[in-house]
């Protein structure tokens, strides 16, 4: 499938460069992204793709993945701060470590503040995804730990939220610790007379 | 509330403040400062015989200070819990010399002097902060008079006097003649929208709350003449346009702007002037009463569990959420939530949903009773420790133990680590891997920016949850900046090693800056304070090697500041652009001597 010249050690490298419909396509030339990265050493495959995160989007990159036995994931589309869990979820449906998985922020950080140059944006987008390359090489599948949970919750205020959250989770089976700075629980709503939009009233 | 107090599952902790937070996710060690109530909560029936024979009068801060109450009180009558309690600053003393008249009364012996306040340590999974609002107070809005006319009441007060359980009785009456207002203003948006006093956010609930008065006063008195003075009426809700029409077709006058001045007249009446925007002139109304609809800021208590809990502030002061659409009762902190107007003003409703939205989350996270944690924690390796405890000197959660007598290597507490990777960058003898922040996968990201035209390149190390955010938030309010910015992702600005730093110069770049959340922001408790510090410590260095040291910048983004961000990437590029190619030259040959 691939001719670049490869380290038989290293990994291989898969770099998906989502369009986001036009959100980064609009100003970043995504299939010439893909085509300059797949240039590079380890990088076994790199194509662009509509929407990355969409049921679609990930079934084909699953796909890839397994057909093409990919071993570091390079997703470059929005913010990891917005899909990075939707993609490690992705990455392990395929048997992969969750932590493989590196992003370029192509959208936020790259299509969206430079939405006037798009030929500036296309250079910076190559380097960001260089850059993001270079990293999953080194990564390094990691392990999680059980973390046993106390289901008992503290409510810091008990005014008609706090209470709300309260009851619910009592309700629930939970246990509730209701903490209130007044000498009663009712906060603000307590003091109002009628409410609106039903016009009753608030006690 | 009656519910909330008599649950089994809800144990209610009134007088009661968080005063310390440790630990993580699931597992919170909650310190509360419960102070005395001097009246116990279990004996007290709320029959008010100390009340009546208590003689300090005091104003009744449920009422608005609208009618008075005892030193022994009962906050309101539906109270909850229903026991009475005792403001000592207020009561004239413990000493029954000179009172105990209430002691004296208390068939069930309830009252007792000798309570005082306790800290209790409560251990919790979960934290749903629900800290509300308060009213704005609009005693610094001098032109609407509030301090000087008896007559201009806040809409809380009016609140009150219309309530049946009010000083009144639920008679409307003005306070200077206690006669039934023949006319009543309302002023909207006070303290809020407003790009002088108050704040600069719409409050969100004024409007309708003001339309909700003018119908229960309508109700009660069909005559009364009412007008209401506006900016924008923003009756956006289910059902509130209805009341809105409803309002209107009882001849209630909606008035297109905002008081310039307010004056009293001889029958303590108000003058108002008003700018009618269509004709241009002034136009005066004389009204009997008029209302302030005051906006909602911040509980003051907000900063302080800002500070405790390590979250966030927007710029008006209110929680920040992890994300405002997608995730809008989480904290960006795991296992905090958010419920009601701590997160921004809300009405009820919506402070109903919000609640229920976070006990579900809370639910959704606790259910199992254990979870996966996340493995972005350091690990140290040990045939490299020396056993200078400078990682136990810097985590910021105390996660790291080491024998420095019996030369035992440093160990990191797994479950204890949120994975800021300070002790990775402190350590002198490269002993601890930062797992998924490797100093290999960083170092491979800053060569690759800087392997071609490094002079063009801006490299921007950027923790993730407070500038990495921000810089998101400038992408979403698409701010425009130069394109030769490159950042790079670490969980904190801690993890940034000097190493990075040297790095980045010997491979010719121009400029290079560090950010991270504000000093008291940071979101592994301080392990900021540990950046400063390296900085500081990288450009004396800098300077000896003749260096200019501003070429290495440390700047604070929070994740609301997207125009801030966009600001300090325009000066990022001047800084870059000012620095010539014999500069980075010169610095490449300084740097290359030194490590030879």
């Amino acid at each position: 499938m691939k001719k670049n010249s490869r380290n038989d050690d290293a990994p291989r490298i898969g770099v998906f460069v989502c369009h986001c419909g036009l959100n980064i396509a609009g100003t970043v030339d995504c299939p010439k992204v893909a085509a300059e990265i797949a240039r590079l050493d380890n990088v076994v495959h790199a194509r662009d793709i509509q929407y990355a995160c969409s049921e679609p989007g990930q079934h084909a990159i699953t796909k890839d993945i397994v057909e093409l036995g990919l071993e570091r994931i390079v997703i470059a589309s929005c913010s990891p701060r917005l899909h990075e869990p939707t993609f490690r979820q992705m990455l392990e449906r395929a048997g992969l470590n969750p932590y493989v998985l590196e992003m370029a922020n192509l959208r936020e950080q790259c299509s969206w503040v430079h939405i006037n140059e798009p030929g500036e944006a296309t250079l910076k987008a190559v380097d960001l995804v260089k850059m993001a390359v270079a990293r999953a090489s080194k990564l390094e599948p990691l392990q999680s730990r059980k973390i046993t949970l106390n289901k008992r919750t503290l409510v810091i205020g008990g005014g008609i939220a706090g209470i709300q959250a309260a009851l619910d989770l009592a309700d629930n089976g939970y246990e509730v610790v209701l903490v209130e700075k007044s000498p009663s629980i009712g906060g603000n709503m307590a003091r109002l007379d009628k409410t609106f939009p039903t016009m009753d009233c608030s006690i | 509330m009656t519910d909330a107090g008599r649950h089994p599952n809800i144990k209610v902790m009134t007088l009661s403040e968080v005063i310390d937070v440790k630990g993580y996710v699931g597992n919170f060690d909650v310190k509360i400062l419960k102070k005395a109530r001097y009246v116990s909560e279990k004996d007290c029936t709320a029959c008010g015989d100390c009340t009546r024979v208590c003689p300090v009068v005091r104003p009744d801060e449920f009422n608005s200070g609208l009618s008075s109450r005892r030193a022994v009180y009962s906050p309101f009558p539906q109270a909850v819990p229903s026991a009475y309690v005792i403001n000592i600053n207020e009561c004239l003393g413990h000493n029954p010399v000179v009172c105990g008249k209430c002691v004296e009364v208390c068939e069930k012996k309830c009252i007792n002097f000798h309570m005082s306040d306790e800290e209790v340590v409560e251990r919790v999974g979960s934290i749903v902060v629900a800290t509300g609002v308060e009213a704005y107070d609009p005693t610094e809005l001098d032109e609407y008079g509030y301090t000087r006319y008896e007559n201009v009441l806040s809409s809380l007060e009016l609140e009150r006097l219309v309530s049946a359980g009010g000083p009144s009785g639920g008679e409307l009456i003005r306070p200077s003649d206690r006669k039934v207002p023949k006319s009543i203003g309302f002023v909207q948006c006070v303290g809020s929208r407003s790009a002088g006093k108050g704040a600069s956010y719409c409050s969100n609930i004024c409007c309708m709350n003001t339309i909700k008065s003018t119908l229960v006063l309508k109700e009660h008195h069909p005559e009364i003449e009412i007008k209401v003075f506006y900016i924008d009426i923003r009756a956006f809700g289910k059902g509130f346009e209805d009341l809105y029409t409803k309002s209107r077709s009882l001849g209630v006058q909606f008035i297109r702007g905002l008081p310039g001045s307010i004056v009293e007249t001889a029958d303590k009446g108000l003058r108002v002037a008003v700018d009618n925007g269509a004709s241009g002139k002034i136009v005066f109304h004389d009204l009997d009463m008029l209302v302030l609809a005051v906006g909602l800021k911040p509980a003051k208590t907000t900063k302080k569990l800002q500070e405790m809990l390590g979250l966030q502030l927007t710029s008006d002061g209110f929680f920040l959420e992890a994300h405002p659409k997608l995730q809008p009762v989480d904290a960006a902190t795991r296992g905090i939530f958010f419920a009601g107007c701590a997160e921004g003003p809300k009405d009820i409703k919506d402070s109903v949903t919000q609640g229920s939205a976070a006990a579900a989350r809370v639910a959704r996270l606790l259910h199992r009773g254990e979870m996966l944690s996340e493995p972005i924690t350091a690990e140290v390796e040990a045939e490299k420790c020396k056993f200078c405890a400078r990682c136990v000197e810097v985590c910021p959660y105390g996660a790291i133990s080491l024998d420095t007598k019996r030369k035992l290597p440093a160990v990191v507490n797994p479950a204890a680590c949120a994975g800021c990777g300070t002790c990775a960058a402190e350590c002198p003898f490269d002993a601890i891997v930062m797992n998924h922040y490797t100093d290999e996968q960083i170092m491979g990201q800053v060569d690759n920016l800087l392997s071609e035209n490094p002079e063009n390149r801006i490299l921007v190390f950027a923790c993730n949850w407070c500038s990495y955010a921000g810089a998101d938030y400038a992408g979403v309010s698409r701010l425009q900046y130069p394109p030769s910015v490159r950042l790079v992702r670490t969980m904190c600005s801690g993890r940034v090693d000097e190493s990075f730093i040297w790095a980045g110069f010997a491979n010719g770049a121009p400029v290079i800056l560090v950010s991270g959340c504000h000093i008291g922001d940071c979101h592994y408790i301080n392990a900021n304070k540990w950046t400063v510090k390296r900085i500081e410590k990288i450009q004396k260095k800098m300077e000896k090697l003749g260096i200019r040291p501003d070429r290495l910048r440390l700047e604070w983004v929070s994740a609301a500041e997207g125009i801030r961000f966009a600001a300090l990437m325009r000066e990022m590029e001047t800084l870059r652009a000012g620095v010539t190619a014999e500069e980075i030259a010169e610095t490449v040959n300084a740097l290359v001597k030194v490590s030879r």
